[in-house]
């Protein structure tokens, strides 16, 4: 693939021209400013060792960093309380944003407290930082050392990628949820063919999607194994972030920019997808959840960073009212994305059913998706996650079997205790 | 931090070691679980519990010098960091691989663990390679096998960084990045 200076560019290759100051294309490298950057718990002690090991005394912007307390939310040891007061302490005397424990997910707060522009470059410190590419940014998971880079400079050198555009035609029926969208993709696509490319996400099923679904979207693009998830910015997009501005700085791809790879996915036709727990150290099989109906399950999680946004919970709960609530056997963990997506729970009326059909309200965070904090799975426990990862061990127990799927789809688990098509239900 | 830049420091030259060999699509869980990094970051600490949900008795055996060898994908799930040094706190110097998952690759550059793309069938595991820094990249020979590996080169920021023994002294050194790389 060869590309000439001034020719036709991808979003990704747009965004990283705009961000190092002059046309880039795939195949480059470049050193780029940094519009954002956030760490978490699990990733911001070390970037703050290696920030120190760099010679760092200031950080280049502290307005542009974000640290969110997520992963150990509460943390349950003092170690880890260690780990964050560590945080805490650099926050206070460099001056840049710090979440507490409780106010929820790091992505969920880039995003719901306008940390992310449409058009901006922002890195963090957890892969799932793709998310933001809902927001119309190249926004790319970075380990420590790079966020500290970041920290420093307010730069970081790219590679610039290649991108894979994946077109979504007709309309996702009422029944299914992005997340079949997402596992359909990470179902088609090879991760060797899409690492470190970027997926670009275009056609009419994508402009119909809500923000949220979006979000989702663009969070898992990293578990299809690409470097960013990237939408085109609208309505839909200014309206979630509160940004009216934000389509002035838009990025579109241009007419005969080149792709790497195309990809089509007919959501009229899509139905509910599964994704198996891994056997031997294998990737996750993702399959038709037809195909292991009737599997009985002992734990339904409902949260994280890929399902535990308000649209999520609600669809959830309405399969859980269909069903008429949990069946007894069923342990239901719901932990929020954020605070506010607590207080809107708690505002609709929607917390009080959660509680009265007995299920677990946990601290808004990443709970327990990587077995950090929250409900651990005992021994040869099934669990239904709407999370995005079922690597062994992942929640906290390698004795435990972790399938994913949609909100919906792990509601109406919890409603029969079985693995269930939630279109049976609804 | 001052490992890596110590141990990169062998970096330099030729070197050689017993091949390890792990599978397809090994993630970041797998070579340290996210659990684990609740309670310490020291990669010293850490690397009793290498590999323990994936192959506990390869965990515990590999000595330092040998050399990792992986299919495609290696390194993918999470951005953690902890997957890239406590790697090196057991002593490897190198991994080989079909294909990285992104944030590893980068970390690996970062932390002075070469990241090598290159076709790994061949390779069997004790297999003796004999690793040679280019200016580009890497000479990698399998000895037992007597057959050249062929292997992907490093850009120019990327051998610049290894060189420097990782990200940390290439910054402390330079304080930026440069303009154009």
């Amino acid at each position: 693939m060869t590309k000439t200076n001034g020719g036709p560019a991808t979003m990704a290759e747009k965004i990283l021209s705009k961000h190092c100051g002059r046309p880039c294309y795939a195949g480059e490298s470049v050193v780029c400013r940094v519009d954002a950057a956030m760490a978490t718990d699990g990733s911001a002690p070390m970037a703050i060792d290696y920030f120190r090991a760099m010679g760092g005394e200031k950080l280049a912007d502290p307005k542009a960093l974000v640290f969110a307390l997520d992963h150990y939310a509460p943390p349950d040891n003092p170690a880890t309380v260690a780990l964050q007061d560590r945080i805490r302490t650099f926050s206070a005397e460099q001056g840049n944003i710090l979440y507490d424990i409780g106010a929820g997910i790091g992505h969920q707060l880039m995003i719901e407290r306008g940390h992310v522009r449409p058009g901006d470059l922002v890195v963090g410190a957890d892969s799932h930082a793709v998310a933001y590419g809902a927001a119309n940014a190249f926004a790319v998971g970075v380990g420590s050392s790079d966020l500290a880079a970041v920290m420093l400079t307010g730069k970081l050198w790219f590679r610039v990628p290649e991108s894979i555009r994946i077109e979504l035609t007709g309309k996702l029926p009422a029944s299914l949820d992005a997340k079949d969208i997402a596992l359909e993709i990470n179902r088609t696509l090879d991760p060797q063919d899409a690492s470190y490319r970027v997926l670009e996400f275009t056609g009419e099923g994508a402009v119909l999607l809500t923000f949220e679904e979006r979000m989702l979207l663009s969070n898992m693009s990293t578990d299809a194994g690409a470097k960013a998830g990237i939408f085109d910015a609208d309505a839909v997009t200014t309206t979630y972030l509160k940004n009216q501005d934000g389509l002035r700085h838009a990025i579109t791809a241009d007419e005969g920019a080149v792709y790497a790879k195309h990809l089509s996915i007919d959501l009229n036709t899509l139905t509910p997808r599964l994704a198996r727990p891994p056997v031997g150290g294998q990737a996750a099989e993702i399959v038709e959840l037809g195909q292991d109906v009737d599997t009985p399950v002992d734990m339904v999680y409902l949260g994280t960073c890929t399902g535990g946004r308000q649209s999520d919970l609600e669809s959830a709960l309405r399969v859980l009212r269909a069903g008429g609530g949990k069946h007894p056997r069923v342990q239901l963990v719901v932990t929020p994305a954020s605070d506010k997506v607590y207080a809107g729970l708690a505002a609709d009326g929607m917390l009080e059913e959660f509680i009265k059909m007995g299920a677990l309200m946990m601290t808004p965070g990443c709970g327990s998706c990587c077995g950090t904090c929250g409900a651990i799975p005992g021994d040869e426990k099934v669990v239904i996650s709407a999370a995005n990862r079922n690597f062994t061990g992942r929640m906290g127990n390698p004795k435990a079997r972790v399938f994913l799927a949609s909100p919906a789809a792990c509601a109406a688990a919890a409603v029969t205790g079985k693995i269930t098509d939630p279109r049976t239900i609804m | 931090m001052a490992r890596a830049d110590e141990n990169a420091g062998d970096a330099a030259g030729a070197f050689t070691g017993a091949a390890r060999l792990v599978g397809d699509d090994v993630n970041t869980d797998y070579i340290i679980s996210s659990r684990r990094k609740r309670v310490t970051i020291d990669a010293d600490a850490l690397r009793e519990f290498l590999f323990e949900d994936y192959d506990k008795n390869l965990g515990a055996s590999i000595q330092p010098g040998e050399i990792l060898v992986a299919g495609r994908n290696f390194g993918c799930g999470s951005a953690m960091e902890v997957a890239v040094t406590v790697v090196r706190a057991a002593g490897v110097p190198c991994v080989l691989a079909k294909s990285f998952a992104r944030a590893y690759y980068r970390n690996a550059i970062n932390n002075g663990l070469m990241p090598v793309i290159c076709d790994t069938s061949t390779i069997d595991e004790g297999d003796r390679l004999e690793i040679t820094m280019l200016d580009d990249g890497l000479n990698v020979i399998n000895l037992t096998k007597d057959s050249p590996v062929e292997t992907a080169s490093f850009s120019p920021i990327i051998m610049d960084i290894l060189n420097a023994g990782g990200i940390t002294s290439y910054l402390r050194t330079h304080g930026d990045f440069p303009e154009a790389i």
